[in-house]
């Protein structure tokens, strides 16, 4: 087994979070952002797409969701920065045994709006709720037993629930996305759900524009203004300032409006960023130039953020989960890619340095800040 | 009765960090030799038993050198003093 090396996080560090086919690691940075120390490998062999950080209630718990392509996938946490982590005697997210389905992989975890309250996203596609801090968690059966489900569609990455968003006014609404389902949306605090897709496409579909049944690859949604959103589609780039109810097409000046990525600006909703890929079975950066895009007018227009980043046979990809923005001013940007290459700027994008080369495929990316 | 099992390094701290582990009890198939092991170690059962209670994509139970999925999977019987291995299978990348 590898050395595994250990963070020392101090209070206004800054975490980056990354999850990779062979295991997970822990970077961390003072506020300077200048100087990254490297923990992990954690989990190592098992394939980690989600991790994230929670500081509510005076905690400070990592979580991550490593699958062993052997024994399966489960939530593991640690409250010393990955020192040590809990490995629960039974499978803490499971399905129920009459469901007549078992857990693939967990795809995303979210701390919900009360203190105790989290959320995943796993595959097949479905929400599982915690009200313990993550001890115990239990299927969300609004979710579950909608009748659209049957026709959900694997995507490439499996059935998948990867995106959970809590609306920062309204406390009972709550989004989720699906590759390949859609994006839903509950008024009720998930009790129940609807299908919310108008004008995004499925090119893959017979009816271009369906109610539901879109790839939707991922969503992020303003925290000052909630009803600004932003969605990579499988081939579409969307803006909705209604809250995700009506979408509208912003690819304007990308080489492709095919991704997975996306991020959006922690304080500004206009601004966001995205990594175009070309066409649908190549998937890979267009021209061999890895390039970010930035919007600052709501997706008006994009701009190219290629200072720092290979513009010569740089065939990449950047997978979902694996681009993030950090709180600070100027927002820091990061993304790693399948090739193993995890990239930081610290001025939005306008400038990008290597902060690792060599790591297993990254499957994601996440900057919190340590609060203890 | 007793059933020898043959636990994976992975799978050993969840077993009292041991490699060999012998239960006894009466069981007629692997599937309730599997249940006497769970009860001494129930964090071993949802590390190779789904959801579904079926043993694992990328798990090989072997009887006595056989596999059980050329048995009858985990119905197949087991005899008094069986040895079971739980294995991973030859699988990643």
């Amino acid at each position: 087994m590898p050395e595994i090396r250990h963070v020392k996080p101090k209070n206004g560090d800054l975490l980056l979070l990354v999850g990779t086919m062979k295991g997970a690691f822990v970077l961390r940075a003072n506020k300077h952002r200048k100087k990254w120390d490297v923990g992990g490998p954690y989990f190592p062999g098992n394939a980690v797409y989600a991790m994230s950080y929670d500081d509510r209630a005076g905690r400070h718990r990592l979580w991550a969701g490593p699958q062993s392509m052997h024994w399966g996938a489960l939530l593991r946490s640690s409250d010393d920065f990955g020192k040590s982590w809990t490995n629960p005697e039974a499978a803490n997210v499971k399905f129920p045994e009459n469901s007549g389905t078992s857990l693939v992989r967990i795809w995303q975890i979210a701390s919900g709006r009360e203190p105790d309250t989290m959320f995943c996203g796993v595959e097949p596609a479905a929400l599982f709720v915690s009200s313990d801090a993550g001890k115990t968690w239990r299927l969300n059966e609004g979710l579950w037993n909608h009748p659209q489900r049957p026709k959900w569609q694997p995507g490439g990455g499996g059935l998948c629930l990867h995106t959970i968003l809590l609306d920062p006014e309204k406390s009972k609404r709550l989004r989720v996305a699906i590759s390949t389902g859609g994006m839903y949306v509950s008024d009720d605090g998930g009790a129940s759900w609807r299908p919310s897709n108008r004008g995004v496409r499925a090119q893959f579909l017979p009816d271009k524009y369906p109610e539901f049944g879109q790839c939707v690859h991922k969503v992020v949604q303003s925290r000052q203004r909630p009803e600004r959103m932003f969605l990579q589609n499988h081939w579409g780039l969307y803006r909705s300032d209604d809250g995700g109810e009506s979408w509208k097409d912003v690819a304007n000046g990308v080489p492709s409006d095919f991704g997975f990525a996306m991020a959006i600006h922690p304080s500004d909703p206009d601004s966001a960023w995205i990594v175009p890929l070309e066409s649908d079975e190549f998937r890979c950066t267009p021209e061999g130039k890895l390039r970010v895009y930035r919007t600052r007018d709501g997706g008006k227009r994009w701009q190219p953020m290629t200072k720092g980043l290979p513009q010569k046979k740089a065939y990449e990809t950047v997978l979902r989960d694996a681009m993030s923005v950090d709180s600070l001013d100027p927002a820091g940007v990061y993304f790693g890619t399948r090739s193993g290459k995890l990239f930081g700027s610290r001025d939005e994008g306008k400038s990008w340095s290597s902060l690792l080369d060599g790591l297993p495929p990254i499957l994601s990316v996440k900057a919190v800040r340590v609060s203890r | 009765m007793s059933y020898v099992f043959m636990i994976p390094g992975p799978l050993r701290e969840l077993a009292g960090n041991r490699g060999e582990v012998r239960v006894d009890g009466d069981a007629r198939s692997i599937s309730q030799a599997l249940t006497l092991l769970w009860a001494r170690y129930p964090a071993v059962r949802d590390r190779v038993i789904t959801e579904r209670g079926e043993v694992r994509t990328h798990v090989n139970i072997f009887v006595d050198g056989e596999s059980i999925r050329d048995l009858g999977g985990l119905a197949a019987p087991v005899r008094d003093g069986a040895e079971i291995f739980i294995l991973p299978a030859v699988s990643g990348g």
